[in-house]
């Protein structure tokens, strides 16, 4: 039997393109004095920490040593996660499985990435197969304009469904301090942004971000006497995909659905009971690459039908004042720091259920979100907060 | 059986950061070496960093060293590294600034091998032409007496 454990504290840098004005350890640094200070701890409380990024953006291997200074994990107990673009959301996992152990009853996890460091574009193309895919296909761009394409012509959506998803979260965007785009955008400007591969526009896609998220978590007893309002974490689960799809490998229905969210979530819904997850869920902070991803991706959430999700956003139910938000942070699109994207949705959702998110808080009462995590052909993580053990 | 060769490129800027830039700064400018010291345990940090790693605060208190210092240990290479551009046989060591808690990594050069020792008191020299790097340093040879 697992403890029953609670997010306790959340702390984020501010995100930019570059923080030349800073090395990964200051900047780290940043993001766990804020999350100690919101849990008003020091080091030396933490018994363990986790953290990730993706090494090869930093050009440094062995991040984990590298950044001892700016986490406090010196002669601490822990380890280094990396699962690609889940990154972040696995470093929360992992973050609760450790302190759900009942080994250690606090534990501070933190993921970051320092994007100003390389091209992470030409990093990230080693994903891809170097005897089979290297030589065609490389990169996320082209590989979320088909899942897009695919998605338009599965359900009907136009492109001023994937134009109004993106003016919602530059909306969010605006209103939270700690988000890196805030463009102010109209439903013109977002059809009128550059193609890089149809239908995916520049502005759909999301950019590349410094910055760091921590989160300090507690068992149930702890918790309870560090937070008076602790979130309580009520379960969490991840799937896997195969390798990244190329043409040619499955078929192109398969390719709309990301298997992995749809397996993960249904597993997360199945063993806490919830049926109707549209009605039992109030907030959604969703990993989504592009701004299309969330119409993609909330039917694999079981939220609606393939065919209804660009209606929710025409109906303004995922609207920052809607019955059921989705990223009223503004989400990866606005705000990409890979190692900590994943990190963000979790504490992002943590802080709407406190009532603590500043300018972006939902109007209505979060009792219950869900945080997710999505790398191409990697891990995908689902995370349950609510407000009420 | 085939195999692909495959090869990678990758061109990175690292940051100094906020702590190591007014370092290198201040080594180019004035070949002055600042170390930061932890209020609280008095711990001496050179090169500088922004936290003491066993107390966390974010360090303030810069002070300036002399330059001198006391040789930790030493040993010479004798094969060539791609990565490195300078040409073997190579002395270096781990030096104790006066007044640091911690170890400086440099070169040694101006000294015979069988005069290399442990305790050694050592000096710095300088490049002429600094651009802001440790290498600004070009390597610590023994005082000269006098």
């Amino acid at each position: 039997m697992r403890e029953r454990i609670a997010i306790v504290g959340v702390g984020q840098t501010y995100h930019k393109s570059k923080r030349p004005d800073v090395n990964d350890v200051e900047m780290i640094n940043e993001a766990v004095n804020a999350a100690l200070n919101d849990a008003q701890l020091h080091p030396k409380d933490i018994d363990a920490v986790v953290m990730g990024n993706i090494d090869f953006f930093e050009g440094r291997y062995l991040s984990d040593m590298w950044t001892v200074d700016g986490i406090g994990s010196y002669l601490k107990a822990g380890f280094k996660v990396h699962t690609g673009g889940t990154t972040g959301g696995t470093v929360a996992n992992c973050g609760f499985f450790v302190a759900a152990s009942g080994l250690f009853d606090v534990v501070l996890a933190v993921g970051y990435q320092k994007q100003d460091a390389c091209d992470s574009r030409a990093a990230l193309m080693t994903w891809s197969d170097p005897v089979w895919d290297r030589h065609i296909h490389k990169g996320a761009i082209g590989l979320h304009a088909r899942r897009a394409a695919l998605y338009m012509r599965a359900s009907g959506a136009q492109e001023i469904h994937g134009a109004m998803v993106r003016v919602k979260e530059d909306k969010g965007a605006c209103l939270n301090p700690y988000a890196h785009l805030k463009l102010n955008l109209t439903i013109e400007d977002v059809l009128n942004s550059p193609p890089l591969v149809y239908p995916l526009r520049r502005v759909h896609m999301c950019p590349t971000s410094c910055g760091a998220c921590a989160l300090v978590i507690a068992t149930e007893k702890k918790a309870k006497k560090i937070s008076r309002k602790p979130v309580w974490v009520k379960d969490w689960t991840e799937a896997h995909l195969e390798k990244a799809p190329v043409p040619g490998i499955g078929s192109p229905e398969e390719e709309v659905s990301i298997n992995a969210l749809e397996t993960a979530a249904t597993k997360l819904y199945r063993r806490n009971g919830i049926t109707n997850p549209r009605k039992e869920i109030h907030l959604i902070e969703m990993y989504g690459p592009t701004s299309w991803s969330e119409l993609q991706w909330l039917p694999e959430l079981h939220i609606c039908d393939l065919k209804d999700s660009w209606k929710l956003i025409e109906k303004g139910v995922t609207e920052i004042d809607g019955e059921l938000p989705v990223n009223p942070s503004g989400g990866v699109v606005a705000t990409n720091p890979i190692g900590a994207s994943g990190t963000l949705r979790v504490a992002e959702a943590a802080l709407q259920i406190r009532g603590d998110a500043g300018g972006h808080q939902v109007t209505r009462e979060v009792d219950r979100a869900l945080a997710t995590a999505y790398g191409a052909g990697g891990w995908n993580v689902v995370v349950l907060l609510e407000k009420n053990l | 059986m085939l195999l692909f060769p495959g090869k990678i490129i990758m061109d990175y800027s690292h940051a100094a950061g906020r702590v190591g830039s007014r370092f290198l700064a201040e080594l180019k400018k004035s070949k002055r070496l600042l170390a930061i010291r932890c209020r609280t345990c008095n711990r001496v940090y050179i090169p500088p960093r922004l936290t003491c790693k066993t107390c966390f605060h974010n360090m303030e208190d810069w002070i300036e060293l002399d330059g001198r210092g006391t040789l930790l240990t030493y040993t010479t290479v004798y094969y060539g590294e791609p990565v490195l551009d300078r040409e073997a046989p190579t002395t270096y060591g781990i030096i104790r600034l006066d007044g640091a808690d911690t170890g400086l990594v440099h070169f040694l050069n101006e000294v015979k091998q069988q005069d290399l020792r442990v305790g050694l008191r050592l000096e710095p020299v300088f490049k002429n032409e600094r651009n802001g790097n440790i290498l600004d340093i070009k390597y610590f040879r023994p005082i000269k007496s006098g």
